[in-house]
């Protein structure tokens, strides 16, 4: 009992939960409603929208702009949270600007960026960015307040450079809240992107998604989504987690 | 010629409290002394040691030590970082430099922890991470070695065992020890010399040469009977109490 428990524990729970998922969709799609295909259908739209070229291309450009709003976002966040942290009297500086940039509607923000900036490239990113900017501020700023000054104080009696003292005492304190920030960071990211793409880009998965709801073409919309999805997954399992398990080893 | 020079006219937190730690403190040590500094808790021990390693330069006064003499540091906890094995801690304080290569690997396995230089701190017992701290203080010959209270809170046998290393290690390199103890076996079995500090604010009590002859442990009859007559002529000695500077009567 205890043995079939602990291997359903890891991967094959997760199958099962996949399975299971797919099977309630199947379920529910049997009905025939034009609302919701099963999950055949939107295989089939996923690969007839491979095969024409579609695909690719916007996933593509949507991830490399979740990747330059995500570098953006995570530098002069972290930057700000630091020096926030550090510093009560930047804390109490920049303190409102904060609460309002964590309040502020993503949409009001990329509209924002639109008018001011034009309708480009530039200001898609920065309007990505500036709405994940207040919450790594935030993350960091926590890591920050929490930072153990006796083991800075080890960098200083030995006479550390700044950047020793910074690399070997200071950021390790801080990775957890990195990848705190970077994980949220990413979900929040890309969900951003697609509504800056459909309000103001003519390429990538969110435009693509807004063409297909003028056409009610509710497959195409699935496979999309479903492309998308697996690309973040696969980003969290492939460069996140196993960053975060090198980073954290010494807890082991 | 002295290594250390001493002067603190006033040393007060400005921050909360507004408490005076130190005031008059005076003193110099000559090069390659072992100097034990002995007071009541709350007497500014810490503040001294934190003044003299250049940590705290808010205060009046001068301390003399030479600008750039290495420094060497022991603290009340061990300090290490607990993202870097026993080896890499011993490294951080050595300068990055081909010619210190190895230099860690061979003071841990001199101090053995041959099968440790790999191991993250949370993996060692407490007397093992105080050995890699011992270890890092002395790793870059320290001209000046500052430790404040670095045994307390282990077991007698094992604090005994890191005294022994103390000592073995001071007489091989020959730094200026500043020993902050509240531990007055401890400093006797230690010391060339006992500072007494009086209750906070810190001013010196009695400046106490040690002459029994090393090595001595802190619970051989000579440390006893030291201890014994010391605290006949200065009954309120450990208390941080004034009392008459008459080292000569005692040592």
């Amino acid at each position: 009992m205890s043995f079939a428990r602990s291997s359903l524990n890891d991967t094959g729970l997760r199958l099962l939960s996949a399975l299971l998922l797919l099977a309630v969709w199947q379920a529910a799609s049997l009905s025939g409603s034009a609302l919701l295909p099963g999950p055949v259908a939107v295989a089939r739209a996923l690969i007839d929208d491979a095969a024409n070229g579609y695909l690719l291309s916007d996933l593509g450009y949507t991830l490399v702009r979740v990747i330059a709003a995500f570098v953006v976002a995570m530098a002069v966040g972290s930057a700000i949270g630091m020096l926030m942290g550090r510093s009560r009297r930047v804390d109490g500086l920049f303190d409102l600007w904060l609460v309002l940039g964590l309040n502020i509607p993503a949409l009001v923000i990329i509209i924002l960026c639109y008018l001011w900036i034009g309708l480009d490239e530039t200001a898609a990113i920065a309007a990505v960015a500036l709405n994940k900017i207040p919450q790594t501020a935030t993350i960091l700023r926590e890591g920050a307040r929490s930072v153990d000054a006796s083991l800075l104080q080890v960098a200083e009696v030995f006479g550390l450079p700044w950047l020793r003292k910074m690399r070997s005492t200071y950021l390790p304190q801080l990775y957890p809240y990195f990848m705190a920030a970077a994980r949220s960071g990413l979900s929040l990211i890309w969900k951003i992107v697609l509504v800056v793409e459909l309000i103001g880009r003519s390429n990538g998965v969110g435009f693509r998604l807004g063409l297909y709801f003028q056409f009610f073409d509710i497959a195409n919309i699935l496979a999309y989504s479903a492309s998308f999805i697996a690309i973040v997954l696969a980003i969290e399992g492939f460069l996140i987690r196993p960053l975060e398990r090198r980073l954290t080893r010494w807890r082991q | 010629m002295s290594a250390l020079d001493v002067a603190i006219a006033r040393k007060t937190y400005r921050k909360g409290s507004g408490i005076t730690a130190l005031a008059e403190l005076a003193f110099a040590v000559p090069a390659g002394q072992f100097l034990c500094i002995v007071g009541p808790s709350g007497c500014g021990k810490t503040t001294l040691l934190s003044v003299v390693a250049g940590l705290d330069r808010d205060f009046e006064g001068t301390v003399g030590r030479g600008a750039d003499a290495r420094i060497g540091f022991v603290f009340q906890t061990p300090r290490l970082m607990p993202w870097l094995s026993a080896r890499d801690n011993v490294r951080l304080a050595l300068e990055p430099r081909p010619r210190e290569e190895g230099r860690a690997e061979a003071l841990l396995r001199e101090m053995n922890l041959n099968g440790q230089l790999n191991s993250y701190p949370g993996h060692l017992s407490g007397g093992q991470q105080r050995r890699v701290a011992l270890a890092r203080a002395f790793v870059n010959e320290p001209e000046l070695l500052l430790l404040d209270e670095p045994f307390t809170s282990l077991d007698a046998p094992t604090a005994q065992q890191l005294r022994d290393l103390l000592l073995a290690l001071w007489q091989k390199q020959r730094p200026t020890v500043l020993f902050v103890t509240h531990d007055l076996r401890e400093a006797l079995s230690l010391g060339d010399r006992i500072l007494f500090l009086s209750a906070g604010p810190g001013r010196i009590v009695l400046d106490l040469p040690v002459e029994l002859a090393r090595p001595r442990l802190p619970d051989s009859p000579a440390v006893e009977a030291a201890r014994k007559r010391l605290l006949d002529i200065y009954p309120d000695l450990l208390r941080g109490l004034d009392a008459p500077k008459r080292a000569e009567d005692a040592a």
